[in-house]
């Protein structure tokens, strides 16, 4: 379950921060992108994907959060 | 010659790989590559932030230099104790001319060495109480500090000091911050995880409890310039003519209320992504400071960084950038018509720390010079996918590269120029290539900005162009 940063760069994507493994990779997909959900499947540009446990509302970004290998 | 092809380039590390033994070889393999345009995460070509190889030459430093020596040492009213034996505290002093204002002594503590002076008694019954003693003796000595930090060398962490506890009994007693920094040498595999200690501890112990306040519309802090040569000086005047309100230097000629105070900044404008991320980020998470990374080595640079950092302030900041570019215009002519027909075509190699393999490239782009190799010692993968970009198609990519390897690699390539450590320096001015010590400018400086521009312009031609290179061959070996 690595911690994983999420943030907008300059140009308003979404980003993925795994301080971990140096991993700086924009978010391709989000599953639940709404106001009121928001997180569940997560695929990064390199293919790799992760779970995060949808939040709801939607929070801030930046924001911190566990998520899961899938 | 012209720069390596890519078919010749891999050809050479293979060549370079042959002598290794098997094992060797393959871990060596995945750090040697050849640029290319086409990828855009460098994890497909090579490998980074690993263990040293046992048995070969690497230039890396350790946890403590990476905090001591870079993040906290020039921070300047605190005193930063070397706590361990005398000699990491000596060797690594005032090194990095990390230059500042003020009295030495007095109020400012820069160029001087703080240690505890370990001895094997410290070892054996445990360095706590000689640690509490020296800490009161700075504060008796040296009243006018703002802080001391704690920088813990190799013994520290083998023994298991309590430096904490000493810290938190100390600065009780003495009314400053005392921060204790888990540096210990044999942490990670370089000084990058110092770089990362030191962010945390200046998390924890420095910004722990700072909220939020009001700040001015125009409030920005310099993040990860460590004023080498005066870099801060010229990167900041450059910022205050556009109109920004620079609060705070990391850790350049900066202060520990300095540091106190970028939480109320509007932006981080960060330099060395490399040794100070780590406290962008989480200011961003914590205080949701953004921030931006920024280039001011050469004009070209500048001037992208310069507007990029003023498109996300109002006009008149962009107006400001734009008024900058202008001033500085004539200026950067001057070099360039001065020094580009001296230097055009030349060749570069850099092997260097944190950000200058990228960073400087476009300063050389700028002289018309052509950057053929470049590696990090410390490089993390991040560091090496903003890098690709950089640097021409079929260039030839190390990270932490052997004495061997980069020999082998300057013996085949021939650079006209090699930026590197000192460690490089006198070898390769014995092989015949001019050199530039890179870390710390050669004892020159400083090479940010437009100023540092003219400087980092004259000095690249007074070594490439200097006569004695041409004065290597013994007369009677000429020949007729």
């Amino acid at each position: 379950m690595p911690l994983v940063m999420l943030r907008k760069d300059s140009e308003g994507r979404l980003i993925c921060y795994v301080p971990k493994k140096d991993l700086e990779a924009r978010v391709t997909a989000l599953e639940h992108d709404g106001e009121e959900l928001w997180g569940g499947r997560l695929t990064l540009e390199d293919g790799e994907s992760w779970y995060l446990e949808p939040i709801s509302p939607r929070p801030g970004l930046p924001f911190e959060a566990r998520v899961k290998r899938i | 010659m012209s720069a390596l092809t890519r078919a010749e380039a891999e050809g050479l590390i293979q060549e370079v790989l042959e002598v290794y033994p098997e094992a060797a070889k393959q871990d060596r393999a995945r750090h040697l590559a050849v640029n290319d345009h086409a990828l855009e995460r460098s994890k497909k070509c090579i490998t980074a932030n690993r263990k040293s190889l046992p048995g070969v030459m690497t230039a890396r430093g350790c946890a403590y230099a990476g905090s001591k020596g870079v993040v906290w040492g020039p921070i300047k009213d605190m005193i930063h104790v070397s706590h361990g034996p005398v000699g990491c505290g000596q060797y690594s002093r005032a090194g990095r001319r990390n230059y500042y204002v003020g009295f030495t002594g007095v109020n400012t503590f820069g160029t001087m060495n703080f240690t505890s002076d370990f001895q094997e008694k410290d070892v054996v019954f445990g360095g706590d109480k000689k640690l509490a003693k020296v800490l009161a003796e700075i504060e008796a000595l040296f009243p006018v500090n703002k802080g001391i930090s704690v920088q813990s060398e190799c013994p520290i962490g083998l023994i298991g000091d309590d430096i904490e506890a000493v810290a938190r009994k100390s600065s009780a007693e003495i009314g400053k911050p005392v921060i204790p920094v888990r540096c210990e040498g044999f942490r990670g595999v370089s000084q990058s995880l110092g770089h990362h200690i030191a962010n945390d501890s200046i998390r924890d112990w420095v910004l722990e409890g700072v909220t939020r306040g009001e700040s001015g519309p125009y409030d920005v802090a310099i993040i990860g310039d460590y004023n080498i040569g005066g870099d801060a000086w010229s990167s900041r005047i450059l910022l205050e003519e556009m109109g920004l309100n620079v609060v705070a230097q990391w850790s350049g000629d900066g202060t520990l209320a300095e540091l106190k105070r970028t939480p109320q900044v509007r932006m981080n404008l960060l330099h060395c992504y490399r040794s100070m991320n780590y406290i962008s980020r989480h200011m961003e998470t914590k205080y949701g400071i953004p921030w931006l990374e920024y280039n001011f080595f050469g004009p070209t640079k500048i001037a992208e960084s310069l507007r990029q950092i003023a498109s996300h302030f109002d006009d008149h900041i962009k107006e400001g950038a734009e008024r900058v570019i202008a001033r500085y215009q004539p200026l950067v002519d001057a070099i360039n018509d001065k020094y580009r027909p001296r230097l055009n075509g030349k060749r570069v190699m850099l092997y260097v720390g944190g950000l200058r393999p990228r960073h400087v490239v476009g300063a050389y782009e700028d002289l018309g010079m052509e950057v053929v190799g470049a590696g990090y010692e410390f490089g993390h993968n991040d560091d090496y996918d903003r890098t690709l970009k950089e640097l021409g198609d079929a260039t030839l990519l190390y990270d932490d590269v052997t004495g061997y390897e980069m020999e082998k690699f300057v013996e085949r390539i021939r650079p006209d120029l090699i930026g590197a450590g000192i460690k490089e320096k006198y070898g390769f001015q014995k092989m015949g290539i001019p050199f530039r010590q890179m870390h710390s400018w050669d004892y020159s400086g400083p090479y940010h900005g437009y100023d540092g521009y003219a400087i980092f312009a004259r000095d690249m031609d007074m070594t490439v162009n200097n006569p004695c290179w041409q004065k290597l061959r013994a007369p009677w070996k000429k020949g007729a």
